[in-house]
Protein backbone atom coordinates (compact mmCIF):
# COMPACT_ATOMS: atom_id res chain seq x y z
CA UNK A 1 0.00 0.00 0.00
CA UNK A 2 1.19 3.37 -1.08
CA UNK A 3 -0.13 5.95 1.01
CA UNK A 4 -0.96 9.54 0.04
CA UNK A 5 -1.30 12.76 1.84
CA UNK A 6 -2.67 16.02 0.89
CA UNK A 7 -0.97 19.08 2.60
CA UNK A 8 -2.17 22.45 3.57
CA UNK A 9 -5.07 23.86 2.00
CA UNK A 10 -6.00 20.76 0.03
CA UNK A 11 -9.11 19.30 2.07
CA UNK A 12 -9.20 16.06 1.27
CA UNK A 13 -8.43 12.65 3.83
CA UNK A 14 -5.29 10.78 3.25
CA UNK A 15 -5.22 7.64 0.34
CA UNK A 16 -4.04 4.55 0.58
CA UNK A 17 -3.66 2.79 -2.90
CA UNK A 18 -2.22 -0.27 -4.63
CA UNK A 19 -0.17 1.68 -6.98
CA UNK A 20 3.65 1.37 -8.48
CA UNK A 21 3.80 4.34 -9.54
CA UNK A 22 3.21 8.34 -10.44
CA UNK A 23 1.47 7.79 -13.39
CA UNK A 24 -1.37 5.60 -11.65
CA UNK A 25 -1.15 8.29 -9.54
CA UNK A 26 -2.48 10.73 -11.29
CA UNK A 27 -4.97 8.51 -13.17
CA UNK A 28 -6.85 8.03 -10.40
CA UNK A 29 -6.37 11.96 -9.08
CA UNK A 30 -7.60 12.93 -12.27
CA UNK A 31 -10.67 11.75 -11.95
CA UNK A 32 -11.57 14.01 -8.66
CA UNK A 33 -13.09 16.99 -9.86
CA UNK A 34 -12.02 18.87 -6.83
CA UNK A 35 -8.80 18.12 -7.36
CA UNK A 36 -8.18 19.81 -10.99
CA UNK A 37 -6.71 23.01 -9.64
CA UNK A 38 -4.89 21.37 -6.91
CA UNK A 39 -3.07 19.19 -9.49
CA UNK A 40 -2.28 22.06 -11.71
CA UNK A 41 -0.28 23.79 -9.04
CA UNK A 42 0.85 21.02 -6.81
CA UNK A 43 4.41 19.64 -6.35
CA UNK A 44 4.58 15.85 -4.83
CA UNK A 45 6.89 14.27 -2.92
CA UNK A 46 7.81 10.54 -2.33
CA UNK A 47 8.85 10.11 1.26
CA UNK A 48 9.62 13.66 1.76
CA UNK A 49 11.74 14.06 -1.07
CA UNK A 50 10.75 16.83 -3.73
CA UNK A 51 10.24 14.54 -7.44
CA UNK A 52 9.85 16.22 -10.54
CA UNK A 53 8.83 14.13 -13.13
CA UNK A 54 6.49 10.81 -12.77
CA UNK A 55 9.61 8.24 -13.49
CA UNK A 56 9.48 7.09 -9.82
CA UNK A 57 8.55 3.21 -8.84
CA UNK A 58 6.35 3.35 -5.70
CA UNK A 59 6.87 0.42 -3.65
CA UNK A 60 4.84 -0.85 -0.42
CA UNK A 61 4.85 1.37 2.67
CA UNK A 62 6.15 4.53 0.89
CA UNK A 63 4.59 7.62 1.11
CA UNK A 64 3.34 10.35 -1.49
CA UNK A 65 3.09 14.00 -0.38
CA UNK A 66 1.01 16.97 -2.67
CA UNK A 67 2.37 20.50 -1.87
CA UNK A 68 -0.14 23.25 -3.21
CA UNK A 69 1.90 26.90 -3.28
CA UNK A 70 3.60 27.83 -0.27
CA UNK A 71 3.46 31.29 1.52
CA UNK A 72 6.09 31.73 4.42
CA UNK A 73 6.77 34.69 6.30
CA UNK B 1 19.38 25.85 13.32
CA UNK B 2 15.60 26.40 12.49
CA UNK B 3 13.02 26.52 15.66
CA UNK B 4 9.32 26.76 15.52
CA UNK B 5 6.83 28.20 17.74
CA UNK B 6 3.40 28.09 18.64
CA UNK B 7 1.71 30.93 17.96
CA UNK B 8 3.32 34.27 17.55
CA UNK B 9 7.34 34.88 17.82
CA UNK B 10 8.94 37.12 20.91
CA UNK B 11 11.22 38.71 18.69
CA UNK B 12 12.68 40.71 21.71
CA UNK B 13 13.78 36.91 23.20
CA UNK B 14 14.63 35.45 19.92
CA UNK B 15 17.05 37.94 19.05
CA UNK B 16 18.59 38.13 22.27
CA UNK B 17 19.16 34.12 22.54
CA UNK B 18 20.39 34.38 18.89
CA UNK B 19 23.10 37.00 19.55
CA UNK B 20 24.01 35.53 23.03
CA UNK B 21 24.73 32.15 20.77
CA UNK B 22 26.82 33.39 19.09
CA UNK B 23 28.33 36.04 21.38
CA UNK B 24 31.50 34.49 21.19
CA UNK B 25 32.25 32.93 17.99
CA UNK B 26 33.95 35.79 16.70
CA UNK B 27 31.57 36.82 13.65
CA UNK B 28 31.71 40.07 12.22
CA UNK B 29 27.92 40.43 11.44
CA UNK B 30 24.79 39.28 12.48
CA UNK B 31 21.92 40.31 9.98
CA UNK B 32 18.29 39.64 11.09
CA UNK B 33 15.40 39.78 9.43
CA UNK B 34 12.35 40.12 11.27
CA UNK B 35 8.69 39.68 9.66
CA UNK B 36 5.64 41.33 11.22
CA UNK B 37 1.91 40.82 9.73
CA UNK B 38 0.51 44.09 8.72
CA UNK B 39 -3.00 45.15 8.73
CA UNK B 40 -3.99 45.40 5.07
CA UNK B 41 -7.09 43.91 3.42
CA UNK B 42 -9.40 43.79 6.61
CA UNK B 43 -7.22 41.05 7.95
CA UNK B 44 -7.83 39.78 11.89
CA UNK B 45 -4.47 37.89 11.47
CA UNK B 46 -2.31 35.44 9.74
CA UNK B 47 -2.24 31.77 10.13
CA UNK B 48 -0.18 29.03 9.14
CA UNK B 49 0.59 25.14 8.44
CA UNK B 50 3.82 23.68 8.18
CA UNK B 51 5.11 20.75 6.86
CA UNK B 52 8.05 20.05 8.51
CA UNK B 53 10.04 16.48 7.25
CA UNK B 54 10.79 18.71 4.17
CA UNK B 55 11.00 22.33 6.09
CA UNK B 56 14.15 20.72 8.20
CA UNK B 57 15.61 19.31 4.76
CA UNK B 58 15.27 22.35 2.77
CA UNK B 59 16.75 24.17 5.68
CA UNK B 60 19.98 21.96 6.57
CA UNK B 61 20.43 22.40 2.24
CA UNK B 62 20.63 25.92 3.39
CA UNK B 63 22.52 25.32 6.41
CA UNK B 64 25.38 23.46 4.49
CA UNK B 65 25.54 26.39 2.02
CA UNK B 66 26.07 28.95 4.37
CA UNK B 67 28.48 26.59 5.99
CA UNK B 68 30.73 26.59 3.00
CA UNK B 69 30.87 30.50 3.51
CA UNK B 70 31.66 30.26 6.72
CA UNK B 71 28.31 31.16 7.60
CA UNK B 72 25.42 30.23 9.81
CA UNK B 73 21.64 30.49 9.67
CA UNK B 74 19.05 30.87 12.05
CA UNK B 75 15.04 30.44 11.45
CA UNK B 76 11.97 31.30 13.78
CA UNK B 77 8.32 30.55 12.25
CA UNK B 78 5.39 30.26 13.70
CA UNK B 79 2.60 27.74 13.61
CA UNK B 80 -1.21 28.26 13.93
CA UNK B 81 -2.19 31.73 14.18
CA UNK B 82 -0.49 35.10 14.73
CA UNK B 83 -2.14 38.04 15.20
CA UNK B 84 -1.90 42.26 13.77
CA UNK B 85 1.97 43.69 14.24
CA UNK B 86 2.93 40.35 16.08
CA UNK B 87 5.99 38.72 14.07
CA UNK B 88 5.82 34.97 12.58
CA UNK B 89 8.87 35.00 11.10
CA UNK B 90 12.42 36.09 12.13
CA UNK B 91 15.80 34.83 10.33
CA UNK B 92 19.14 35.94 10.81
CA UNK B 93 22.60 34.99 9.01
CA UNK B 94 26.11 35.48 10.89
CA UNK B 95 28.82 35.43 9.03
CA UNK B 96 32.66 36.72 9.37
CA UNK B 97 31.99 40.02 7.45
CA UNK B 98 29.45 42.29 6.42
CA UNK B 99 29.09 41.20 2.66
CA UNK B 100 28.13 37.62 2.86
CA UNK B 101 25.37 37.87 5.38
CA UNK B 102 23.79 40.45 3.15
CA UNK B 103 24.06 38.69 0.44
CA UNK B 104 22.99 35.44 1.97
CA UNK B 105 20.09 36.88 3.88
CA UNK B 106 18.20 38.02 0.57
CA UNK B 107 18.87 34.81 -1.18
CA UNK B 108 17.87 32.81 1.61
CA UNK B 109 14.60 34.66 2.24
CA UNK B 110 13.93 34.92 -1.44
CA UNK B 111 14.10 30.96 -1.78
CA UNK B 112 12.18 30.21 1.80
CA UNK B 113 9.17 32.20 0.18
CA UNK B 114 9.30 30.40 -2.75
CA UNK B 115 10.27 26.74 -1.34
CA UNK B 116 9.90 26.37 2.42
CA UNK B 117 6.44 24.26 3.02
CA UNK B 118 4.43 26.61 4.59
CA UNK B 119 0.68 27.56 4.22
CA UNK B 120 -0.48 31.02 4.87
CA UNK B 121 -4.30 31.94 5.61
CA UNK B 122 -5.52 35.10 6.02
CA UNK B 123 -7.69 35.50 9.28
CA UNK B 124 -11.26 36.59 8.64
CA UNK B 125 -14.27 37.04 10.57
CA UNK B 126 -12.53 34.14 12.62
CA UNK B 127 -12.19 32.22 9.52
CA UNK B 128 -8.90 30.79 7.81
CA UNK B 129 -8.51 31.61 4.26
CA UNK B 130 -6.45 30.21 2.39
CA UNK B 131 -4.14 32.96 0.46
CA UNK B 132 -3.45 31.43 -2.95
CA UNK B 133 -3.28 34.76 -4.94
CA UNK B 134 0.23 35.40 -2.25
CA UNK B 135 1.29 31.95 -2.63
CA UNK B 136 3.86 30.16 -5.07
CA UNK B 137 3.78 27.35 -6.64
CA UNK B 138 7.29 25.25 -5.73
CA UNK B 139 9.77 24.58 -8.55
CA UNK B 140 8.75 21.05 -10.51
CA UNK B 141 4.83 21.60 -9.86
CA UNK B 142 2.11 19.85 -11.71
CA UNK B 143 3.31 16.64 -12.56
CA UNK B 144 0.27 15.07 -11.41
CA UNK B 145 -1.62 17.46 -13.99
Amino acid sequence: MVRVEFLGPIQKEPLELEITNLNELAKILQEDESMKEWLENSAVAVNDTLVSSRDVVLKDGDRVALLPPVCGG
Amino acid sequence: MLYLYDGALDVPEILKEWYEQEAKSNYGAYIPFVGTVRSEDNIEGLSFDIYEPILNSWFEAWQKKAEAKGAVIKMAHSRGDVMLHESSYIAAVFSPKRRVALEFIDEFVEDFKASAPIWKYDLKGGKRVYALDRSTAIKGSGILK
